[in-house]
């Protein structure tokens, strides 16, 4: 492709050739520094996880995976993964149950309110998640709630609802509304127009949504933060070693972190790709 | 008339989830921090009261104006690197690239990121910069420098890296999604016209990409505002934001009703920075 519009640019030595191919390396060099900057530190992450050395220093001194036995030995850490998933799944459920409603009353419905009601759902997108953790912070030690696990995921379905909405919003518009016509015309009430028609439709960005919340929750460090109880997430755990100092430990739980995101995208790749192409 | 009653039930269920939800775990939270910035604070104990005193302490004490101002330094500035960044990665996405599959694969490796831990990001950059970090250590061992330098942790540009790297994927989704609205038809007309590419940019281009522009510089501004977690590892002493001093009241420092009345200041500015993108995005959208 480059050499040819190389060759190209030669040959006719025009002008505007030539201001395409400097445009062209410009955008190249913009591309791979977005690149570079985007996955060196990733890279760096996973490398040192593997280096024979307590300190991360250049250059590398050996292979080992001792860091990563440490990990399984290591109790705390291994019960802070365990609440994480725990949190994670009850986050991603109870922010599908409001948000998929939500996303739909929005597509379906106008009443009074619906600038405010989407402006107040979309909110958490825009707003730093340590605002949703101090006020709900300050809600439950108001109301004389203990801080627990289940305090944290009250508060991750609250600030995840915007990207279950936005996403289940997204595949609702462009579903055509024949679809759901022809379902009423044949008899079918509301309920069973959701569940048979709109429901199989919508199923892909349903599992999109919920991997991607899954996974903001998994990480999720800000309102957790806020309202946590003596219990730790995973993250928690990660940012309390992080205070004592860098160590090998921490690459080695994130190299393994990386790996999970990876296979989980990877997933949500294959669903959007088969439904896309299924569709035409 | 059966089924109409179905359907108006559905609709009540399908309605108050949310809003039920909303009022709850949204409303009544930023009622109770509103109320919270009221309280005095009366060792050991927080009392009720109506009273401006923790906002007048806000506004007076100029170590807060000064933690804000820097906040809002460090957030323009993470917002612009991360727009000079993205800009053009997204422009030669949607115009340059011929390949849709490669398309695909260069948008998603962008997005892929923020699937990665958020703590990770920006902990992988305090190794690196750090005064024994893996970047000193390799300037020393080619010799480019002798002895290992602190000038790469603990400061505002590494603050501002850290963040842009963390918030960059936010700001080429919209300006992708904006570009991509654009019918090409547009470009050929501007061509037809006798504009050249670079004139085709300026006056067709990027106009209507703006609100793109708008829309990823409000999240890339707002999310990095209220970080606390990146200029906790890599912002060093002076490197502390409003979210850190925010944080530290309700630790530390245990006072909650500054720490809600920083809290509804930082609210107020979100919701005006918002408005004044959503305005801007009414005002500057062309029916395509």
């Amino acid at each position: 492709m480059t050499a040819t519009s190389t060759t190209l640019a030669r040959k006719r030595r025009s002008p505007a050739a030539r201001a395409r191919l400097a445009a062209d390396s410009g955008f190249a060099v913009i591309v791979s520094l977005v690149m570079a900057f985007l996955y060196t530190p990733i890279l760096i992450l996973v490398i040192y996880s593997f280096n024979d050395n307590r300190s991360l220093t250049w250059p590398l001194t050996g292979f080992t995976t001792s860091w990563y036995e440490k990990l399984f030995a290591n109790d705390q850490l291994l019960t802070a993964i365990g609440n994480s998933f725990y949190v994670a799944s009850c986050a991603t459920v109870l922010t599908l149950i409001v948000g998929v409603p939500a996303a739909l009353a929005l597509h379906r419905f106008h009443f009074p309110g619906k600038t405010v009601f989407r402006r107040l759902l979309l909110l958490p997108i825009a707003l730093p998640g340590i605002v949703t953790g101090i006020s709900m912070l300050n809600m439950f030690k108001m109301f004389g709630f203990n801080l627990s696990l289940e305090t944290v995921i009250i508060g991750h379905a609250t600030a995840l609802l915007a990207v279950v909405v936005t996403q289940v919003f997204a595949r609702l518009q462009r579903l055509p509304k024949s679809l759901s016509e022809a379902s009423s015309d044949l008899g079918a009430n509301p309920l069973q127009t959701f569940i048979f028609v709109t429901l199989p439709n919508i199923r892909t960005a349903l599992i999109g949504a919920g991997l991607l919340s899954f996974v903001l929750s998994f990480d999720e460090i800000p309102v957790t933060f806020f309202l946590t109880g003596r219990d730790n997430t995973l993250p928690m755990y990660i940012y309390s070693t992080m205070r004592r100092g860098v160590t090998p430990e921490i690459n080695a739980v994130g190299t393994l972190i990386v790996l999970t995101s990876l296979v989980l995208i990877a997933v949500s790749v294959v669903f959007t790709l088969r439904d896309t192409t299924g569709r035409r | 008339m059966s089924r109409s009653r179905i359907a108006r039930h559905s609709g009540k269920l399908i309605l108050g989830i949310p809003i039920l939800w909303i009022i709850l775990f949204m409303l009544v939270p930023y009622g109770v921090l509103l109320t919270y910035s009221f309280w005095l604070k009366k060792y050991p104990l927080f009392v009720p009261a109506f009273q401006f005193g923790n906002y007048w302490t806000l506004l007076s004490d100029p170590q807060y104006i000064k933690v804000l101002l820097r906040t809002l330094k460090i957030s323009t500035l993470v917002s612009i690197a991360s727009l000079v960044l993205a800009y053009p990665f997204a422009y030669y996405l949607v115009f340059r690239l011929k390949s849709p599959t490669a398309r695909l694969i260069l948008f998603m490796a962008v997005i892929a990121p923020l699937w990665v831990s958020y703590l990770l990001r920006a902990y992988v950059w305090k190794t690196i910069l750090g005064t024994e970090g893996i970047l000193n250590s390799f300037l020393m061992s080619i010799g480019l420098i002798d002895e290992p330098s602190g000038i790469f942790l603990y400061n505002q540009f590494a603050m501002v890296l850290t963040l842009t790297y963390i918030f960059i994927p936010f700001m080429v989704m919209p300006i992708y999604t904006a570009l991509e609205k654009i019918p090409p038809s547009f470009a050929e007309a501007s061509a037809d016209l006798g504009m050249g590419s670079f004139q085709t940019f300026v006056k067709v281009t990027l106009p209507l990409s703006m609100p793109g522009v708008v829309a990823g510089f409000t999240m890339t501004f707002c999310l990095s505002f209220g970080d606390f977690i990146a200029p906790f590892l890599v912002g060093g002493p002076d490197g502390q934001l409003v979210a850190n001093v925010m944080a530290s009241q309700f630790g530390a420092a245990l006072n909650w009703p500054l720490g809600s009345a920083l809290a509804v200041v930082m609210l107020i500015i979100v919701l005006s920075i918002i408005s004044i993108s959503d305005w801007f995005e009414q005002s500057g959208k062309v029916e395509l």
